[in-house]
């Protein structure tokens, strides 16, 4: 499996995804520099987290037009599967790759911590290691993860299986003292209606081993393996 | 705006430039002539407090600073410590107190960037940051609006540049209400044969000036932190720095990517006193002058004059010696990285630091007598008089044990700190192995087995009471709580803040902490490489508690070893190392249950320390312990209750304490002790091997359960101990 990690000027999550990416699949992943606009043919693209570049304006505003943006989109236009981590979805989203928005947190706070998530669908290439339903730990680390969309693309979500995870309790319940950020629906990641482009908040890659805390992200990244080769 | 560099330097355009008559006479002598304009400012922030630790130095000297593993000690940007296989962690504490208090979130930001420069600017790739922090008493209308400003500041700078923040100390006590204390700390990691220094040196070498442009942001920020605080202080908000981590992130990258070519010849980051304090250590670190054409500085604002350059403090910049001929090389770097990179200058063999700006030379100093002529005081000093020691059983006991537990667990001094720490990304770089609320942050030494505790500690209350014994205390504890996750103690970083040091009892508060200090550093082989003071933490003639932050850093050699707080099963035995005695003088217990700071603090056994930390390492290493809780702040109940939360498990205790009043059993704060959770065919072993090595070892309770329970009278079930120990910070920070 050929992957690759575009790197903005403050991405600070990369260095976890290559290393995550490198243990899982084998391979060192293709580290692309936002200004090198020529990606080689890989099955995988992933838009790390980050500040992209500062995110003094719209978080991944600026990165959304970066010129390496648009080659990520053609890639995605091809069907090749994308994810994009923290800032990564928040970049997605203001491509339009994914619909909605990643507003600033309900509490105006930065907020860092380990959330527990249930898988919704496990029929996608990016879930289907994990058993529908199951609970998993990852941590959030952002300031601006509250997923909003309108009514209708709620809906269209839901309806089609397109919310990937869920923030819920211990006991899997979405409630709202278990959504760390304000986001409807409790949305913590979702899918492209091809399924092939993921976009969430939580860390998978940070939690890959049994130093880091707990190995709940190993999952994630065996789902992408499954689905590709 | 007009400007006049050859303006009458009047008596009082002196005074105002913070200079006394005996300063300003010698400024004088080294120059040989009145000094511009502008070499009275450079002269103004080169011999404040802040910059040439007049009032400090004499005392710092008599810290130890040499062992086999430190590669360098103070006078650095930072300390540089060998932990084998050619790595070597760098690391450094300094203050922004002044500026947080006028402006909380820019000023704690900008103390994030400051101490990072300081880091990477020696090679090193920052790895972990940690603060101590100090607020005035929460009832103060302004505590809430600074813990949240400081707070928002500490996570907007380290959460951008991606470095994270892994762990700290937060305190409350009125003495800080008009003077609150940010001691920012960073640790990075580095390659031994790859460490830059800032002695400048070759004729002729180009000296760069690269990161931000200059704007007229902190001019006088240096003299600011060299003076009293008074009513008026808010206006000196345009004095504090903006920050921009996204340039900072920016600066990390291509100063890391520039350091792995050969081109550097040295650097610098343009810290306190901007483009002054760079030039000038650079220049006479390396016995040389530099030429500056100041209108080659790249500029924010229009019509800077070369007073505003030379003393702003803008954010976000170094200074650079590139070996000649490779600055297209260099600036291909930079442009990769957006940054400005300016040639500004070239070394001399003149000596002096002259500076050209439009055709005009505005200064011309020579800059080994500027840093080496400094004034340097020995100031009178009162030591603090000893104060009556209190008998336990003069302490009342509370009505109820347990309820004062929980009030303990429940106050503003030892409750939960998540409302602060979720504000930090903690884990970015994916090395964190042990986050915030065990005895140290833990950090993996990337792509290795090793890992560096890191903890930063200090009890002002003891040293406000005996600063000997306090400065001692605040060394140990950092000792013991790197042993306690099971590493081994290397060196320190300090950060001294204290009152006007003009006032002899204030001096006296320094001498003593540094004596403590002193005597600890050389009990433990913990020597002192790197380190800040800030004083004049006064306003309107109050001083602060003195305050010797002290970081301390330690080695895991092998991380897999690492224990925390949290007792792994239920049925573990719990031990107790060290002698209780229940000492109550000065004590939290003391303060929050009879609001009274009476008493000395608890004496530290330097040897005893060392024994039983030793013993615990040992153990810990060994695999023979589950759990490991150092006992400080509150006591042994306190502890005990504290790994009970981090287990999120029961536990019941009998304490057997004899003559001695429960409470003060339970609540004293006696030195060198430690709780180990270890489990059931472990614990006989350990007695036996404790006994031998003459270390002070008795079983206490065991773990299991879902309450805690103390000599069979006492249930508090965990989740109310939890919900105890949570509620306050978030319940005082979200009232509107």
């Amino acid at each position: 499996m050929k992957t690759a990690v575009i790197i903005f000027p403050a991405s600070n999550c990369d260095r976890d995804m290559i290393i995550a990416l490198e243990k899982i699949t084998g391979h060192k992943p293709h580290i692309i520099w936002h200004q090198n606009t020529n990606i080689p043919e890989v099955d995988l693209i992933a838009l790390p987290g980050g500040f992209s570049f500062g995110d003094y304006l719209r978080c991944g505003a600026m990165a959304a037009r970066s010129p390496v943006t648009k080659k990520v989109i053609e890639h995605a236009d091809r069907g090749g599967k994308v994810i994009g981590i923290c800032n990564g979805f928040q970049i997605l989203t203001e491509t339009g790759l994914l619909p909605g928005a990643l507003m600033r947190n309900e509490s105006l706070k930065f907020i860092c911590k380990d959330v527990n998530l249930r898988v919704e669908n496990n029929d996608t290439p990016f879930t289907n290691a994990y058993k529908k339903d199951q609970i998993i730990t990852i941590p959030i680390a952002h300031h601006d993860g509250n997923y909003f969309a309108d009514e209708d693309t709620l809906a269209a979500l839901e309806e089609e299986g397109r919310v990937a995870f869920r923030y819920v309790d211990d006991k899997g319940q979405p409630t709202k003292d278990a959504n760390p950020n304000g986001s409807r629906n409790n949305i913590a990641g979702i899918i492209s209606r091809r399924k092939n482009i993921l976009g969430m908040m939580p860390h998978p890659e940070r939690l890959i081993e049994d130093a880091q805390g707990g190995t709940d992200g190993l999952g994630f990244f065996k789902s992408i393996i499954n689905a590709i080769n | 705006m007009t400007w006049n560099n050859t303006i009458e330097i009047t008596k009082q355009l002196v005074k105002e430039h913070g200079l006394s008559d005996d300063e300003y006479a010698r400024c004088l002598k080294i120059l040989g002539r009145t000094p511009t304009l502008t070499e009275l400012g450079i002269f103004s922030v080169m011999w404040s407090e802040h910059c040439s630790y007049k009032s400090s130095k004499v005392h710092l000297k008599t810290l130890p600073t040499k062992a086999a593993w430190v590669i360098h000690g103070p006078g650095e940007n930072a300390g540089v410590i060998d932990i084998g296989d050619n790595q070597a962690i760098i690391f450094k504490m300094e203050s922004h107190n002044h500026p947080s208090y006028i402006e909380p979130y820019q000023g704690a930001a900008t103390g994030v960037g400051g101490i990072l420069r300081d880091v990477f600017t020696m090679g090193a790739r920052p790895i972990a940051n940690m603060n101590a922090l100090r607020f005035g008493s929460p009832e103060h209308p302004k505590t809430r609006h600074l813990l949240s400003g400081v707070v928002a500041g500490i996570g907007g700078y380290g959460n951008c540049v991606g470095v994270p923040t892994v762990g700290g100390e937060t305190n409350f006590h009125p003495s800080y209400d008009g003077n609150i204390l940010v001691n920012a700390m960073n640790v990075g990691l580095a390659t031994q044969d790859k460490i830059f220094l800032s002695a400048a040196a070759g004729i002729g070498n180009p000296v760069i000036y690269v990161g931000s442009k200059t704007g007229r942001d902190g001019i006088h920020g240096a003299t600011m932190a060299s003076a009293e605080f008074t009513e008026d202080s808010e206006e000196k908000r345009p004095t504090v720095q903006v920050g921009d981590p996204f340039t900072e992130k920016l600066l990390i990258e291509a100063c890391l990517e520039l350091m792995a070519t050969d081109m550097i010849v040295a650097i610098q980051d343009m810290g306190a006193a901007g483009l002054t304090s760079s030039s000038v250590e650079m220049a006479s670190g390396g016995g040389v002058g530099f030429a500056f054409n100041l209108d080659m500085v790249p500029q924010r604002e229009e019509g800077m004059t070369p007073y505003e350059m030379m003393l702003s403090e803008s954010q976000e910049r170094m200074l650079i010696v590139l070996k000649p001929g490779r600055e297209a090389e260099a600036k291909a770097i930079f442009d990769k990285w957006d940054l400005d990179f300016a040639v500004i200058g070239i070394i001399t063999d003149t000596g002096n630091l002259t500076l050209t700006f439009k055709g005009e030379v505005v200064a011309d100093i020579p800059t080994q007598p500027l840093a080496d002529n400094a004034p340097e005081y020995k100031r009178p000093f009162v030591m603090t008089a000893p104060k009556a020691s209190l008998d336990p059983k003069d302490v009342p006991a509370p009505s109820d044990l347990k309820q004062a537990l929980l009030t303990m667990i429940g106050s503003p001094h030892l409750c939960s700190r998540d409302w602060i720490w979720q504000q930090y990304d903690m884990q970015v770089m994916a090395d964190t192995i042990q986050k915030p609320g065990g005895d140290a942050a833990v950090v993996r030494v990337h792509g290795t087995n090793k890992a560096v505790a890191i903890s930063t500690d200090c009890t002002p209350r003891y040293c406000y009471a005996d600063p000997v014994e306090g400065g001692k205390q605040a060394v140990v504890e950092t000792w013991r709580n790197i042993t306690a996750v099971g590493a081994t103690p290397l060196a320190i970083t300090d950060c001294l803040n204290f009152g006007n040091p003009e006032r002899p009892e204030i001096m006296g508060q320094f001498v003593g902490c540094i004596e403590g200090m002193r005597e600890a550093c050389i009990a433990l082989d913990y020597p002192v490489v790197s380190g800040n003071v800030s004083l004049y933490n006064e306003t309107n003639g109050t001083g602060i508690h003195p305050t010797p932050a002290i970081g301390g850093v330690g080695i895991l050699k092998d991380s897999s070893k690492m224990v925390t707080i949290a007792p792994k099963n239920a049925e573990e035995i719990l031990l107790l190392v060290g002698d209780t005695k229940g000492h109550l003088g000065v004590s939290l217990y003391l303060y929050i249950m009879q609001g009274s700071e009476k008493g000395t603090p608890p004496p530290v056994d330097l040897a005893l320390e060392k024994k039983n930390g030793d013993y615990v390492r040992s153990q810990i290493d060994a695999r023979m312990i589950s759990a490991c809780h150092d006992v400080s702040d509150g006591g042994l109940l306190v502890a005990l209750a504290e790994m009970a939360m981090a287990a999120k498990m029961g536990m019941n205790i009998t304490l057997n304490n004899g003559d001695i009043p429960l409470h003060a059993y339970g609540f004293g704060e006696d030195q060198g002790r430690y709780i180990l959770s270890v489990a059931q065919d472990k614990a006989d072993d350990i007695l036996n091997s404790a006994k031998l090595m003459g270390v002070s070892v008795q079983k206490i309770g065991q773990t299991g359960g879902n309450d805690f329970m103390l000599n069979d009278n006492i249930t508090i079930s965990i989740p109310d101990l939890l919900d105890t120990h949570r509620n306050w910070m978030n319940n005082y920070m979200n009232i509107d």
